[in-house]
């Protein structure tokens, strides 16, 4: 899953299929207006509903369209990540970046690169497991 | 009921190559919520739009999904077809499935697949799309110029003569820009003051046009329409209104040794200074840096001496705020100069100098009277070098773009040398010969041919002093490589063109993109060069990439277009996809508990406050309210909010949790 | 302190008046140097032209020896054997996949571990800090500082000094009371390996280098390289005969510079050694 900005990350994908620059297919692009709307809660949700990889992106900083909506984002982020270790949620598999409209080959990299090192990790049950026995405690505790 | 359409477009052959586009109308047919769903070859034709159009008639739908190119391309074309066809435009999306999927993808099953996931994804997010209308914005009929060089002072006039208000922001003592600096001009050979100068006038002159000289612009608030500039008016130390112009005061200063920027270095100014003669306003400035007063607390000669008493000392920067709806950018170019080249001497040997150094000299108001000398001792070089790509087209020197125009000057160099030293010889060593302007490639030809400028193709590798001559060590290419060394009187460097000092920091106080050289970005490279990502910020000239003067002139009349369009409108309609906190009745009122934690991340200060009251004015709950009219729909503090009162219209959380619920459940699938 | 210290061919051989004024030099200011255990030759001369895994193993096998030997900070005064040294470094971190072979090939680890030092750096680093204090004679003369072109280039992957008109070897010189002088062939090939094989190149590159000296009254040449050191200093002869001019201006190591500032004797430093004598003007006010 990939969580990107408008202005900046999805102009630089948009400029990787301008370019006609291959990579993996195993990304499924959702459009934000800013990486600032990001609110992690769905990064949580996201985990827990399967995704095995989450990519957040965003313009470069000083960059941001919005002008802070990035900083607001990379704050966020560093304050989720130790929230994920103290969960036992590898962390490694959210993976935060900057690519600007005119990064395309940047983005195609960054693509491939997380594929490969989330395939090293494997599957993303875990979380998905801890949701569900969660869910199936509620019913029978109901 | 839901009631969607899904139109699966192939693009001719860009998505239907790799993407199987019948299945994924297919597939798209069975989705939870789809009436109907078709694919043909050109959605965005008008055809295309057509079915689009009689479908949402037919099939009363509810909400529409384009499957094609990227909704940076053609969202509001296909908004507009389904607002044509009484459908709320705000109640279509587009599924990315070219850019994103088709272009980048090899033709595999699972390409298909992504395709029909991404449909699916969009499917589900239109559900929860709302109607929405679009807000309606004063538009403020004022513009603002950063930069006066040839640019900034085109765009000036043209925006004037088309009847609105300008005002004319520049940080120099005067305007004019490197076109002032020049002697002539390719490919006419026309004066270049001669040609600027009465355009200049025309500037201070114009009814519409306010000329602010000696300012800087510190900050920028706002959008579209409806900017708040605030500028830095720096302390003249003069009052305008007394001071005649007359010259008195720098005449008499005793502080005359200043390198002076006009010359690049080659003369020297007074404390108190104009430019050069001919300067926009014609009134001079104190350079506190150096001016004995400021220093020392001494002299105050130009006071004395001043017939109409126009010195102020201690006068103070003024502030100034100033509303505007359009923001032309034409800050121009520098020339990279000093400690870049250490193997050509460039800083170290007086002799060898730059291209803007060069039109100094040929300058008939220059230093030197229009005569070609040498820095050091002042004699006439009977050898001159010109080393053209001086650091362009380089990867090693970090510049690797061509500077356009050097070739161009260049040849201008060695025609103007060659008729000011009869029996000199001009040599240029060149990578290629870049002249494509119209009139351009005679132009070289005649320096080549008539003023027999001798063109080594090959380049530099090293310049040193010997015995009082400059010995330039190159090669000749088009003999086979073969080692050239020649003793040279003088050398000029045709170094890189980069963007004006202060770019960047302009870029990131007006929000707008700049790429790694920090020239700013255009909206599009072939079809926007004027325009930025940033709605009513607009570029003009060399600010953008390096150009030569008629392109600098026509890019600002481009630019002056687009403010005039904006400008027609009494009201622009913004786009409604902003924030809101919710909203509902008593005894709530709303779900915000009034931390206003959200006010200070706003980069717009659109979060204001609220209060309910009872009928006789006891205070029952402070909210927090976004202003429709300021909010750029960023998001920050949608995320922010800790009691989730806050959500973004188009992009909100129903929205975009189905979007990957849509993706990722296995119930769906 | 105990430093890593990578010796060379050269400086074993044909050049070890170099090693002489590295080790004295290091004794004055209480540094010991111990070479890389082991150590082989590092192939400068000839394998990158005839073998790109040899070219490469070859420097790998001497950096895996100095991680092994617990080694952080290696002195290389051979600018040849410092650019292979650096350049493999940057290669093999660069690469996974030739990291692994190179192993292979080794028989030893890779960890890219050892921070590779030329004469110059280590000067700074090491002698640098203590130097002011030791100084008893000042190097007052007018000396060209003469870089070759292993110790600064490819700048991308040494990342030291300025490629095209370096200073760290001028500034050093300042800082023991010389006055270096600012001439055009500070980075100029002096022939290199063509000694042998072409000796006329040689005769003709390095004959210029030592006229530019020259003519702008330098009164020594100081190098960093043994190489540069041989063709300027060896070979002196042709030079000269090539310019048919007589000139004698001694070639010094850096190294021997700074030894004869604090106060090292001549036979410590190894200057008899040298095939043009070293003998330095005499000093008076009228040397400018």
């Amino acid at each position: 899953m990939a969580f990107v900005c408008n202005w900046c990350t999805y102009a630089g994908a948009d400029l990787t299929g301008t370019s006609r620059l291959r990579y993996a297919q195993n990304v499924r692009i959702i459009r934000f207006p800013c990486t600032g709307r990001i609110d992690f809660l769905l990064l949580q949700q996201t985990l827990a509903k399967g995704a095995d990889g989450i990519i957040v992106s965003g313009c470069h900083p000083n960059d941001c369209h919005y002008t802070s909506g990035n900083f607001h984002a990379r704050r966020r982020w560093m304050v989720f990540r130790q929230m994920l270790e103290n969960l036992g949620v590898e962390a490694d598999r959210v993976i935060f970046s900057w690519v600007s409209a005119a990064e395309g080959a940047k983005w195609a990299d960054l693509v491939n690169e997380t594929v490969e090192s989330i395939r090293k990790l494997g599957p993303y049950q875990k979380y998905k497991d801890m949701a569900k026995s969660l869910e199936e405690w509620e019913v029978t505790h109901e | 009921m839901a009631r969607i359409g899904v139109f699966v477009c192939h693009c001719g052959e860009n998505i239907s190559a790799t993407v199987d586009c019948d299945r994924v109308a297919e597939n798209a047919a069975g989705l939870p919520g789809v009436v109907h769903s078709v694919d043909y070859k050109y959605m965005c034709s008008d055809p295309g739009q057509t079915l689009i159009r009689e479908a949402i008639r037919e099939h009363r739908l509810t909400g529409v999904v384009v499957a094609a190119c990227s909704p940076r391309m053609h969202e509001p074309t296909f908004r507009r077809a389904c607002a044509e066809a009484g459908l709320n435009p705000f109640l279509c999306e587009m599924a990315n499935v070219r850019e994103h999927c088709s272009w980048v993808h090899e033709k595999t099953e699972s390409t298909t697949q992504k395709a029909k996931d991404v449909v699916r994804m969009l499917v589900e997010k239109v559900k929860r799309n709302e109607a929405l209308q679009p807000i309606k914005v004063p538009v403020t009929k004022k513009a603002v110029v950063i930069g006066g060089g040839v640019a900034g002072i085109q765009a000036a006039l043209d925006i004037a003569n088309g009847g609105h208000k300008v005002l004319l922001v520049e940080r120099e003592p005067s305007i004019g820009g490197h076109m002032s600096q020049l002697s002539e001009t390719f490919p006419t050979l026309d004066c270049s003051q001669c040609i600027l100068t009465p355009r200049m006038v025309e500037v201070a002159q114009h009814p519409n046009i306010t000329l602010w000289s000696y300012s800087e612009v510190i900050g920028l608030d706002g959008f579209v329409g409806n900017f708040t500039v605030k500028i830095r008016k720096k302390a003249k130390s003069i009052d305008e209104h007394l001071c005649t112009g007359c010259g008195l005061c720098t005449q008499k200063c005793p502080v005359r040794k200043i390198p002076s920027e006009f010359e690049q270095g080659l003369g020297t100014r007074s404390a108190i200074y104009t430019p050069f003669p001919q300067a926009v306003p014609n009134k001079p400035v104190i350079d506190k840096l150096n001016c004995t007063y400021y220093l020392k607390g001494r002299c105050k000669l130009c006071e004395k001496v001043c017939p109409t008493q126009a010195i102020r000392f201690d006068q103070p920067d003024e502030l100034v705020e100033v509303q505007a709806g359009a923001i032309v950018l034409a800050t121009g170019y520098d020339i990279k100069r000093a400690d870049f080249f250490p193997e050509y001497g460039y800083g170290k040997y007086k002799d060898v100098i730059d291209g803007l150094q060069f039109e100094r000299l040929a300058s008939a108001s220059g230093p030197t009277g229009g005569m070609i000398r040498r820095p050091s001792d002042g004699q006439i070089p009977k050898k001159i070098v010109f080393v053209a790509c001086a650091g362009s087209r380089d990867p090693a020197k970090g510049i690797e773009y061509c500077s356009k125009f050097c070739c161009m000057y260049t040849a201008k160099h060695a025609m103007l040398y060659k008729h000011k030293v009869h029996d000199g010889t001009p040599y240029v060593f060149y990578m290629d010969i870049r002249a494509g302007g119209k009139d351009y490639d005679e132009f070289t030809r005649r320096a080549i041919e008539v003023d027999r400028t001798q063109y080594i193709r090959g380049r530099v590798s090293r310049i040193y002093e010997k015995d009082g001559k400059l010995i330039v060590v190159g090669a000749d290419t088009l003999l086979g490589a073969q080692k050239v060394e020649i003793e040279a009187d003088m050398v000029v460097l045709a170094t890189a063109s980069v963007a004006s000092q202060g770019s960047e920091e302009l870029a990131q106080i007006v929000h707008v993109s700049y790429d790694r050289y920090k020239f700013f970005s255009e909206a599009h490279p072939k079809l926007k060069p004027v325009e930025t990502n940033t709605a009513g910020i607009f570029l003009a000239g060399a600010c953008q990439a390096p150009k030569d003067i008629p392109e600098s002139v026509s890019a600002a009349s481009g630019a002056a277009a687009k403010v005039l369009g904006l400008f027609a409108n009494d009201e622009l309609t913004r786009e409604p996809l902003i924030a809101a906190v919710n909203r509902m009745s008593p005894p709530q009122y709303s779900t915000c508990i009034g931390c206003f934690l959200c006010q200070p991340v706003c980069p717009y200060n659109a979060i204001e406050r609220e209060e309910f009251k009872t009928r006789d004015g006891r205070l029952i709950k402070a909210v927090a309210r976004i202003n429709p009219g300021l909010c750029q729909g960023c998001g920050t503090c949608v995320a922010l909010c800790r009691s989730k009162s806050i959500d973004l219209f188009g992009y909100s959380n129903k929205q975009i949790y189905t979007e990957v619920a849509a993706l990722l459940d296995e119930a769906l699938v | 302190m105990k430093l890593g210290f990578y010796p060379g061919c050269s400086v074993d051989g044909g050049s070890r008046e170099y090693k002489e004024s590295c080790r004295a030099l290091a004794k004055a200011f209480d540094i010991e140097l111990e070479s890389v255990p082991d150590w082989n030759c590092c192939g400068a001369s000839a394998a990158h032209n005839l073998n790109r895994d040899l070219a490469l193993a070859l420097p790998a096998r001497i950096l895996s020896l100095a991680e092994k030997a617990g080694m952080t900070d290696i002195l290389v005064p051979c600018a040849a054997c410092y650019n292979r040294l650096a350049l493999t470094q940057h290669e093999l971190m660069k690469d996974e996949t030739l990291r692994n072979r190179i192993s292979e090939v080794t028989g030893l680890g890779f960890k890219g571990s050892c921070s590779i030092l030329n004469v110059v750096q280590w000067i700074q680093k090491y002698i640098l800090p203590e130097l002011p204090g030791k100084i008893i004679q000042p190097f007052d003369y007018r000396v060209a500082c003469y870089y070759g072109c292993l110790l600064v280039r490819p700048h991308k992957v040494l990342k030291f000094d300025r490629p095209e008109d370096p200073q760290t070897m001028d500034e050093v010189m300042k800082l023991i009371g010389a006055t270096p002088i600012d001439w055009a062939f500070k980075t100029e090939c002096c022939g290199a390996g063509l000694s042998v094989s072409r000796t006329d190149v040689v005769a003709d590159l390095s004959g210029k280098i030592v006229y530019d000296a020259f003519s702008r009254q330098a009164d020594a040449l100081i190098v960093a390289c043994p190489m540069c050191h041989s063709n300027l200093d060896m070979r002196r002869p042709e030079i000269n005969g090539y310019l048919k001019q007589k000139i004698s201006i001694p070639v010094i190591y850096i190294t021997q510079a700074i030894g004869m500032a604090v106060g090292i004797s001549t036979k410590e430093l190894g200057l008899h050694r040298h095939f043009v004598p070293v003998k330095l003007p005499e000093k008076t006010e009228a040397i400018k």
